[in-house]
């Protein structure tokens, strides 16, 4: 060890000797510091920004649909007025892409009650309204699956949830002991054997909110079509909204 | 000739290191001080306007027209200033959703920042959306574990960068988190994730060794630490399995520190690792001093935070 100093001394003595000036890293200071109101705005850069946050804007606030009442996931037991609107709009939507692609139809919608993350306010609706219920950027994904792992897997998993998901195309009666009395889809009784064309979104696909279901079929499409879009695309097409609470997915008493 | 000098340099740095300050500096003459200042932001998710008055958590602030000023003046006091981003630029208002990304890369053009490295947001828009955003970004984008050979951006981004600020050599290298389960593989494609380690392994050596940087910086997104999952890569488990890292400048896990942290690397050295929330609320503040004063020199390093 003393040897080992002892080269690295007579070595250094030889080599910065002729060095003029060396530097060593003496101090460090770290901190952060708040980005609040007490600082000034950069003329330059508040100008540059301007003309995109109004076109941003504008484009926002555009009115591009009316709501006769205000609406909110919390308002109904296993379907809710805002829900159904949003399984609807999704089906009717995404289906117009898939048919084009494939020639096939969707045939039922399951999206999930925690996705809703804003009410619909009574009055105009804007594009800013499509993003305040679905700030994510999840994209809508259509998965083949046969009648009987609906039947034992995606209604069994809604009547244990106990949650309004929304859906729509499916609709399932349960009695007051959560036994599933009664399901169809399209107003059909599901058949075991049938292959079924469900549309969802790319996180519920991948096992979010424990739906474990969807990724376990084979055939997948995706549509490269947010979510989002599919709610402005459906609030540009549709004058007034004044969804309900119907008869989807009910308990008998 | 030449390149004995260097490498006769190199020994005589180590044995800086080795012995600290016993009794080398008597051929030092003068005291200047050399100050670098490294400024950084991290997870800014497109919050270019400021949170308005009402937002329940943090009204009035952020906003880059005001992150813009307080650069400018910090830039005045000391030119010797670097400005770094952590990543996830992208993604978390509508000017992105609008945009895809322009505006975020043009007005850190306009605040100058040095470079940035990729966060797993900044896929959002696929290796396609983030290439065609690239000719507004006037500062490299760094990445020294993402291998973007087999994608659109093959040579758009480079494992590190090197800079010199008043005879000072400073060497930043980007890290990236790993993609697989957080980015729909459709949007990364066929972007490899290398080893973080074994990739900072290799970068301080390149850094310190072979363009003998005098401070080596860290731009991670790997995430500050991740209390349920302890065994999973993190800024402070990379301090700890690396070496000649003074600085790792974080993101992705959206932590807010009361103060950087002070930890130390495989060698017993200590590291400072730093990140500031997100949302473009806080930005960090980092100067290193550097001193041709034998005394000073003598007491190693101190650290204020």
């Amino acid at each position: 060890m003393n040897y080992k100093h002892l080269f690295f001394i007579v070595f250094a003595f030889l080599t910065l000797g002729c060095k003029q000036e060396k530097l060593s890293l003496t101090k460090i200071e770290g901190k952060q510091i708040n980005i609040s109101d007490s600082l000034a705005i950069h003329p330059d850069i508040e100008a540059f920004i301007k003309p995109y946050r109004e076109h941003v804007n504008k484009d926002l606030d555009s009115v591009i649909s009316y709501a006769v009442d205000t609406y909110s996931k919390k308002d109904g037991e296993y379907n809710t007025a805002i829900g159904n609107l949003f399984a609807d709009a999704v089906i009717q939507e995404s289906n117009i892409v898939f048919n084009q692609r494939t020639g096939k139809n969707i045939d039922m919608v399951l999206l999930n009650h925690g996705g809703i993350r804003a009410i619909i306010s009574k009055g105009n609706i804007s594009t800013r309204t499509a993003y305040e219920i679905m700030p994510f950027e999840n994209s809508l994904v259509v998965v083949e699956m046969k009648g009987k792992t609906i039947q034992d897997s995606l209604v069994n998993y809604l009547s244990k949830a106990k949650r309004a998901h929304p859906i729509s195309g499916l609709k399932i009666k349960m009695d007051n002991n959560f036994n599933i009395t009664e399901t169809s889809i399209n107003n059909k009784p599901i058949e075991a054997n049938k292959s079924y064309y469900v549309v969802t979104n790319d996180y519920l696909y991948n096992g979010g909110d424990r739906m474990t279901f969807f990724k376990t079929n084979d055939s997948l499409y995706v549509l490269n079509y947010k979510v989002r879009n599919a709610l402005v695309d459906y609030f540009k097409k549709t004058d007034t909204i004044n969804p309900v609470i119907d008869d989807r997915f009910i308990q008998t008493k | 000739m030449k390149r004995r000098d260097f490498i006769q340099q190199t020994s005589a740095t180590a044995a800086l290191i080795t012995l600290g300050g016993l009794g080398l500096q008597s051929f030092t003459s003068g005291s200047k001080t050399t100050k670098i200042t490294i400024l950084h932001t991290n997870d800014v998710h497109s919050h270019i306007d400021a949170f308005g008055p009402e937002d329940g958590r943090n009204p009035n602030q952020g906003g880059v027209a005001r992150r813009a000023s307080l650069v400018q003046n910090i830039r005045n006091e000391n030119p010797n200033t670097l400005l770094l981003d952590a990543g996830d630029i992208f993604q978390g208002t509508p000017y992105f959703n609008y945009y895809g990304g322009e505006l975020e890369f043009k007005l850190m053009s306009m605040l100058k920042y040095d470079a940035a490295t990729i966060g797993n947001h900044d896929f959002d828009n696929g290796v396609d959306g983030l290439l065609a955003q690239l000719p507004h970004a006037k500062f490299d984008f760094l990445s020294a574990n993402y291998d973007f050979s087999n994608t659109v951006l093959d040579t758009f981004v480079k494992p590190y960068k090197t800079f010199n600020k008043d005879g000072i050599k400073i060497g930043v290298f980007g890290l990236g988190i790993e993609l697989n389960g957080l980015v729909d593989k459709s949007m990364y494609k066929e972007t490899v994730y290398l080893d973080p380690v074994e990739t900072a392994q290799e970068m301080t050596r390149v850094l310190k060794e072979d363009e003998k940087c005098d401070l080596v910086i860290c731009l991670s997104h790997l995430g500050y630490h991740y209390k349920n999952a302890p065994s999973k890569i993190s800024d402070l488990s990379l301090a700890k399995a690396t070496k000649n890292i003074d600085l790792i400048i974080g993101g992705h896990t959206h932590t807010f520190l009361p103060k950087p942290t002070v930890t130390k690397n495989s060698e017993g050295k200590n590291v400072l690792v730093n990140q500031v929330g997100c949302y473009g609320i806080n930005l960090g503040k980092i100067d290193f001093y550097f001193d041709a004063d034998k005394n000073k020199a003598a007491e190693g390093t101190s650290i204020l935070v």
